[in-house]
């Protein structure tokens, strides 16, 4: 596989016995290589069904599900799994092992050099933010954000080309919840993996995604496009209702001062300064705050660089 | 031990001192005078009887307990069965294989066998069965097969529970093979049986083989913890 693999989706249809709505209906979908894909929607919409069908957890009745071009069908499922970084909502790391032997064990599976497998596990636990020293500690001495750390090191470890997440961050609580999907983000874009990632929030898809696909009851696909697309146009009610009424402010969050053609400043005294990596829709908001009309924007060097006004917003929408 | 004429019948008693013959408490001198006679090969014996046990049931049971965690089908079965086994009192089950093997070694250890069975094989079951449901996903998902959940994660992760095993078995099994000396002439309850043969039971030999039995279980019980405190270094360690 390549360092980042495509995924595709064709006409995958699976059905529980003895249950007469479809966990997953006829869903079509292509994943490009690298991209940050949610799986999102109520429960019953078939999104854990239709991630743990990728690793063959869930086997499906009819349909096809490639990975750069092979039906997973024709893999081993043992190498299929051992080529898929799998993360879950519990975490799941073996208690009675390591950080350090729990983060190594796809690569013992696989046979690497204990030494190198050593090397790969301090080298993870610096890029999901934890100590070297943490290698020696048991699982029951971690936090809640601790463990999902190194259970996301895990399925990294042995640098698999796609990643499934399934609510990984759904346990904890905000402020590490909200710390994690920062670090996600940035995490994607070093290692450039493929992600499908589950969850039932909105706002976490809209946050995380790059694509979002929107399932509904029944494991129908109800939209699937970029955040940006499905705030601006969603589908149906049942998309619109999904995102919320307040669809133009969570696109406005999504754009920062940077993406607005800004007017040149004619003066730079009496009004509010902001930086130009603010977010939209905190600038739109601080314009409220501070009832004014207008915002001085400043450039990274603390230079201003423009003004924003409240019809600079309207106008990206 | 030679006996003369007019001596108690009993050879553990009769001779010796005042507090002997007195039938005092407690006395150290006869347990002095005894330990190589009476009650070193006495607990030699017992422990030998224990270990073989324990042993023996630790062969059936782990193999059964591993079956019927990979067939959880036999579980129950299994279950039923020992827990009838367990009902039987020692004393009945003993007089119930005389017929068939005798006032040997081997119908005591049949006996302490089932026992032990009865203790070991569901803790070995429960053990084995006690991952967390998500530890077994990640498991699966990672791309581990069956046998490399087994021997890398259900095992060791029932190791708590199988040496907690242990140490019931191994003191239920120190304290009913006292009985064994109902059938034959070994262990620390056979000198238990003697004294409490005699006219007036001697005191000392009682209190004496009963108090090596207790530091038998003791003894073994402690062991055990070790063993576990280094089997097991990732529980201790806990915060959570």
């Amino acid at each position: 596989m390549s360092e980042a693999a495509e995924i595709t989706f064709d006409h995958v249809t699976k059905r529980y016995a003895g249950r007469d709505v479809a966990a997953v209906d006829d869903l079509s979908l292509e994943i490009p290589a690298g991209a940050f894909c949610i799986l999102v929607g109520p429960s019953g919409g078939g999104k854990t069904t239709a991630l743990k069908m990728v690793n063959r957890l869930i086997p499906f009745d009819s349909g096809d599900i490639r990975i750069d071009g092979r039906s997973i069908r024709n893999l081993p499922v043992v190498e299929l799994r051992r080529e898929i970084g799998y993360v879950i909502q519990q975490v799941g790391l073996f208690p009675h092992m390591t950080v350090g032997e729990n983060i190594g064990t796809v690569p013992r599976l696989l046979g690497w050099p204990k030494a190198r497998t050593r090397e790969r596990s301090v080298e993870l636990l610096e890029l999901v933010g934890l100590e070297p020293t943490d290698i020696k500690r048991y699982p029951a001495e971690l936090s809640g954000g601790q463990r999902q750390r190194v259970g996301l090191a895990r399925a990294l470890a042995a640098d698999p080309p796609l990643l499934l997440m399934d609510e990984p961050f759904g346990a904890l609580d905000p402020i590490t919840r909200f710390r994690l999907q920062t670090e996600m983000r940035r995490l994607h874009s070093e290692v450039g993996k493929t992600v499908i990632f589950v969850t039932h929030d909105i706002d976490e898809a809209i946050q995380l995604g790059d694509r979002i696909a929107i399932l509904r009851e029944g494991g129908l696909l109800a939209q699937y496009d970029t955040p940006d697309a499905i705030l601006a146009h969603p589908a149906d009610d049942f998309v619109a209702k999904f995102i919320g009424e307040d669809r133009a402010l969570r696109r406005l969050a999504l754009k920062r001062l940077s993406d607005v053609k800004l007017a040149p400043a004619d003066g730079t005294e009496g009004h509010a300064r902001v930086s130009i990596d603010t977010t939209v829709r905190n600038a739109v908001s601080l314009l409220l705050d501070t009832k004014a009309d207008r915002l001085l924007v400043e450039g990274r060097d603390g230079e201003v660089v423009g003004v924003f006004r409240f019809s600079d917003a309207g106008a990206l929408l | 031990m030679s006996l003369l004429i007019g001596d108690t019948v009993i050879p553990s008693f009769g001779k010796g001192s005042s507090c002997v013959t007195g039938d005092h408490t407690f006395c150290w001198d006869w347990v002095r005078e005894h330990w190589g006679d009476t009650l070193g090969p006495a607990l030699w014996q017992h422990i030998e009887l224990t270990a073989i046990a324990v042993v023996i049931g630790f062969a059936i049971a782990f193999p059964l307990a591993l079956l019927a965690h990979r067939f959880r089908k036999l579980e129950q079965p299994f279950g039923i069965f020992s827990a009838l086994l367990y009902t039987i009192p020692s004393l009945a089950l003993f007089q119930f294989l005389v017929p068939f093997t005798g006032l040997t070694v081997t119908t005591v250890e049949i006996a302490l066998v089932a026992y032990t069975l009865v203790i070991l094989f569901p803790n070995i079951a429960q053990g084995l069965n006690s991952a967390p449901p998500d530890v077994l996903e990640a498991a699966r998902g990672m791309g581990l097969t069956r046998l490399q959940t087994l021997t890398r994660v259900e095992l060791p992760l029932a190791v708590p529970a199988i040496v907690g095993g242990l140490r019931i078995a191994v003191v239920s099994t120190v304290a009913i093979a006292t009985i064994a000396a109902f059938l034959l002439p070994k262990g620390l309850g056979y000198p238990i049986f003697l004294a409490l043969k005699e006219p007036t039971p001697f005191k000392t030999e009682i209190y004496s083989a009963g108090a090596l039995a207790v530091a038998l279980a003791i003894g073994c019980d402690g062991l055990l913890v070790g063993l576990r405190r280094v089997l097991v270094p990732w529980v201790s360690k806990g915060v959570a």
